[in-house]
């Protein structure tokens, strides 16, 4: 891995809101064809550092950059460089059909402006019909097809995301950005969007994922960076990061000695029996 | 006996004498506007001759005759079915209300001028009683559509259940030279519709007309004939569109009178702009309460360099250079505003716009020589704008074309309609392209745009220059029409179109994003206000209840978006329209 160089190098990324600081000092590295994944529990900046990585925000201090270059702070531009994303609140545009949401996902990678759309000159022909060929095989890729005219809004919810993917996808990204890709998933939708991810992978996309279904993550992520109050805690492949124990007190709590909810459930215990012992026979009447 | 009772109508007749009594009623209407309604000719139109119809009756007639026909195709006569694909009862119902709205309207109007019901005569009260009892017997007749399952529908229910048909079915595939004469003939009738509208000589007659037309439309739409012509003009959208422009090329010939083709050059000026606004409304979805201002730029500038013996700048610019002067002006004037005003969103920029539209209008007032530099006379605006002469074909003169005669506003109705097909084929062939879905998306929704990569900001400016630029073509052929340029045409509300609250009423109203809709808003409302000019008192209040009405009923506008046809009836029951 060390051999190639990385393709997305994030360096003390800070995000302040006033007082509140919700990403901290934050370093991620993603490599080419790496599937990565972000967890982390609620509130835990992950969102807010994956729109300091994608110019919707401005980080406060820290670069990102994508293969050399520094991205600059605004949304277009870093697309244009080549990174793609997903909301973790569908973002589609609900009154426009499926084919016209992955169209617009081609914009970067078009180049005819409206003198060409007025003239309607072979050029602009030629690039229409290579855009909606794009589609097409986007959307057969994400298994939308049949799909094209049905407006984004009438989508059932599984469907929905994966034409954020596709939309996504239409502008051919080296990264992929991807938020919570499974929410509200049943567990086949999970296994068929894994496959997806993976499928992705094998065009040679690298995946930046925020997940908390911790299957898929282990089931994919060649890497996982764990993100706490702000912070990177650990980082690692899959089966190092499972095991920390930091990772699981953030999940789930740290159990300590003279914890006072063992010394109330002692308490309750001892109340029930002392309740209990002086009248017998009326606790049990026959 | 179940599925009977389920087609229960308000009034529970059986379909037999219900049929009946529709059809005597509708009969009845129809001979009675062969007979006087009244004794004296004072009121407009000669009511007052036995043997043929006169001025309101013909309109009483024809929707009698309608709703006899519909009556009729209900028994299934052979070669009416065609009529009502989608069910016979609602638009017998709507048209019966029409017919009765229109003739006890006509009777009212003759009771109020005349001083008293003693003035009708037994043929205007045969009227009354017809159209009566041809609704009454339209509201016994069965409903389309089975009422839902559940308990037995009050008369409340029941009353809207009968406006409900199915829903249109494909129709049979016709051979394409049908099509053909199908689209031309429904131009050629919409045509012939539209021109009764613009030649009604008095108020009363117009209302009448309106009466019955609305209630007509309703009627076709409950019918399904509106979807099975919707199908037609979808599948031959060129053809459509020429045979659209043809139409509009003909209609200053079917026009009597010269104020009439001066209204329709007024209604066609209106309609431009009000399509260029939809580029920036209905496209990207920026709200601007200031885009008149740009209509005026591109007349100041026009007037300007027009050679008037008034203009300050007394140059005369051949009409080509004279039309990019005012794009090129009002596309100027719409970057400077835009570029700082387009980074604010939503409810901002409709203010900023407000205010930009205003300070414009104010300008021009102030540069009056005494207040600023002379420019624009203030108030007085430039006057005397000389009529427009390309290649020796002056546009003061009559001319006679193909043997029909050709006056003034016939000729620059003509120019006009150049322009309007220009402004067309531009929001066409923008909205289908890449820039028109970025427009879209970024309508839709502004920060997912920008994640796909579209450069808002940029897109947003775009839209902006170009609707700019689009009212500024129709300002410089405005200004000739109108031979004046002044401040006062240009406000954000007045009673006289086009002014920016009107515009944008004409877009919502038509309908966004479509070229149909602000066509045929601005056609209405530059149309109703002009011919009810008796009821100028309450024009403003009956134009805020019928917007009230319509954003309630039907959001999308008149001509519905196919989008947005989907935006607000998605999960609607089955309807007919």
């Amino acid at each position: 891995m060390a051999a190639t160089p990385p393709l997305l190098t994030a360096t003390g990324v800070t995000m302040r809101f006033g007082g509140l600081t919700a990403v901290h000092s934050c370093d991620l590295t993603v490599h080419e064809r790496q599937i990565v994944g972000l967890i982390g529990p609620n509130g835990a900046g992950k969102t807010t550092l994956f729109n300091c990585l994608t110019g919707l925000y401005t980080p406060t201090e820290g670069t990102v950059t994508y293969r050399g270059t520094q991205l600059p702070a605004k949304p277009h531009l870093v697309t244009q460089a080549g990174i793609a994303r997903t909301f973790q609140n569908i973002r589609l545009f609900p009154n426009m059909t499926v084919l016209e949401n992955v169209l617009v996902g081609r914009h970067t990678r078009t180049k005819e402006g409206l003198f060409s759309a007025l003239l309607r000159g072979p050029r602009f022909r030629r690039a229409e019909t290579a855009s909606a060929r794009r589609a097409h095989e986007l959307l057969d890729f994400t298994g939308l097809h049949g799909k094209a005219d049905h407006l984004a809004r009438n989508l059932p919810y599984g469907e929905q995301r994966k034409l954020e993917i596709a939309r996504a996808l239409a502008s051919d990204p080296g990264l992929l950005l991807l938020d919570e890709p499974t929410a509200g998933m049943n567990p086949q939708e999970t296994r068929a969007t894994e496959q997806l991810v993976l499928a992705i992978r094998d065009q040679g996309i690298a995946v930046l994922v925020i997940e908390h279904d911790m299957r898929f993550i282990f089931n994919l992520c060649d890497h996982v960076a764990v993100l706490v109050q702000g912070e990177k805690l650990v980082e690692g492949d899959a089966h190092t990061v499972q095991r920390d124990e930091r990772v699981v007190a953030a999940y789930l709590g740290t159990p300590y000695e003279g914890a006072p909810g063992q010394a109330e459930a002692a308490e309750v215990e001892a109340a029930e029996t002392h309740a209990a012992t002086p009248h017998p026979e009326e606790n049990e009447p026959r | 006996m179940t599925t009977l009772a389920r087609h229960t109508p308000l009034i529970p007749l059986p379909a037999g004498p219900a049929r009946i009594i529709a059809a005597t009623g509708a009969a009845l209407t129809l001979a009675s506007t062969f007979l006087p309604w009244t004794w004296t000719t004072a009121f407009p139109g000669n009511l007052t001759v036995t043997g043929y119809p006169g001025g309101l009756q013909t309109i009483t007639l024809a929707g009698a005759a309608l709703s006899l026909l519909h009556v009729l195709a209900a028994h299934r006569l052979r070669g009416l079915r065609w009529l009502a694909p989608t069910g016979t009862t609602a638009p017998t119902v709507l048209l019966a209300l029409g017919t009765l709205a229109t003739t006890w309207y006509t009777l009212g109007a003759i009771a109020r001028q005349l001083g008293g019901l003693v003035n009708l005569e037994p043929g205007g009260l045969l009227a009354a009683a017809g159209s009566l009892l041809a609704l009454l017997g339209a509201l016994a007749l069965p409903t389309d559509l089975p009422h839902p399952d559940g308990p037995a529908p009050g008369p409340l229910r029941r009353l809207r259940h009968t406006f409900t048909t199915r829903r249109p079915h494909p129709a049979a595939p016709l051979p394409a030279w049908a099509d053909l004469l199908l689209i031309a003939a429904a131009f050629a009738l919409g045509l012939l519709l539209f021109t009764y509208g613009v030649d009604a000589e008095y108020g009363e007659l117009f209302v009448g007309y309106l009466l019955l037309t609305i209630a007509g439309l309703a009627a076709l739409g409950r019918s399904g004939l509106t979807a099975r012509l919707t199908t037609l003009t979808a599948r031959h959208r060129t053809l459509t569109l020429t045979a659209a422009l043809l139409t509009a090329a003909c209609f200053p010939l079917t026009l009597t009178n010269d104020t009439y083709t001066n209204l329709a050059t007024s209604i066609l000026i209106f309609a431009t702009v009000a399509l260029g606004l939809n580029v920036v409304v209905g496209l990207a979805g920026l709200l601007d309460l200031g885009y008149v201002a740009f209509l005026g730029v591109g007349a100041y500038a026009a007037a300007l360099v027009s050679g008037s013996p008034e203009s300050a700048a007394g140059v005369h610019f051949p009409f080509w250079a004279a039309v990019l002067t005012g794009i090129g002006a009002s596309l100027v004037f719409g970057v400077l505003i835009g570029a700082p005003t387009l980074r604010l969103r939503g409810d901002y920029l409709a203010i900023v716009t407000l205010g930009f539209g205003e300070i414009f209008r104010i300008t021009m007032l102030n540069l009056n020589g005494k207040t600023g530099p002379d420019i624009t006379n203030g108030s007085m605006g430039i006057p005397n704008i000389p009529d427009l002469d390309i290649g020796g074909f002056n546009f003061g003169d009559t001319h006679d074309l193909l043997g029909f005669t050709i006056g003034r506003f016939g000729n620059y109705y003509l120019l006009m309609l150049l322009a309007t097909i220009a402004v067309v084929l531009v929001f066409r062939r923008a909205a289908d392209s890449r820039i028109g879905r970025a427009w879209v998306a970024i309508r839709e929704d502004e920060t997912a745009a920008t994640a796909m990569g579209i450069n808002a900001f940029r897109l947003k400016l775009l839209a902006f220059a170009l609707g700019a630029a689009l009212a500024g073509l129709a300002g410089t052929v405005q200004s000739h029409v109108i031979t004046t340029a002044t401040p006062d045409q240009y406000q954000f509300a007045g009673t006289v179109p086009p002014n920016s609250a009107f515009l944008l009423a004409a877009v919502i109203l038509g309908g966004m994003g479509t070229i149909t809709g602000p066509v045929v808003g601005a056609a209405l409302l530059y149309l109703i206000p002009n011919k009810m000019d008796f009821m100028q008192d309450y024009q403003l209040l009956l134009f805020g209840v019928a917007l009230i009405l319509l954003m309630r009923f039907r959001p999308e506008g008149l001509v519905a978006d196919r989008r947005k046809q989907l935006e607000f009836h998605d999960d609607a029951p089955p309807e007919g329209a």
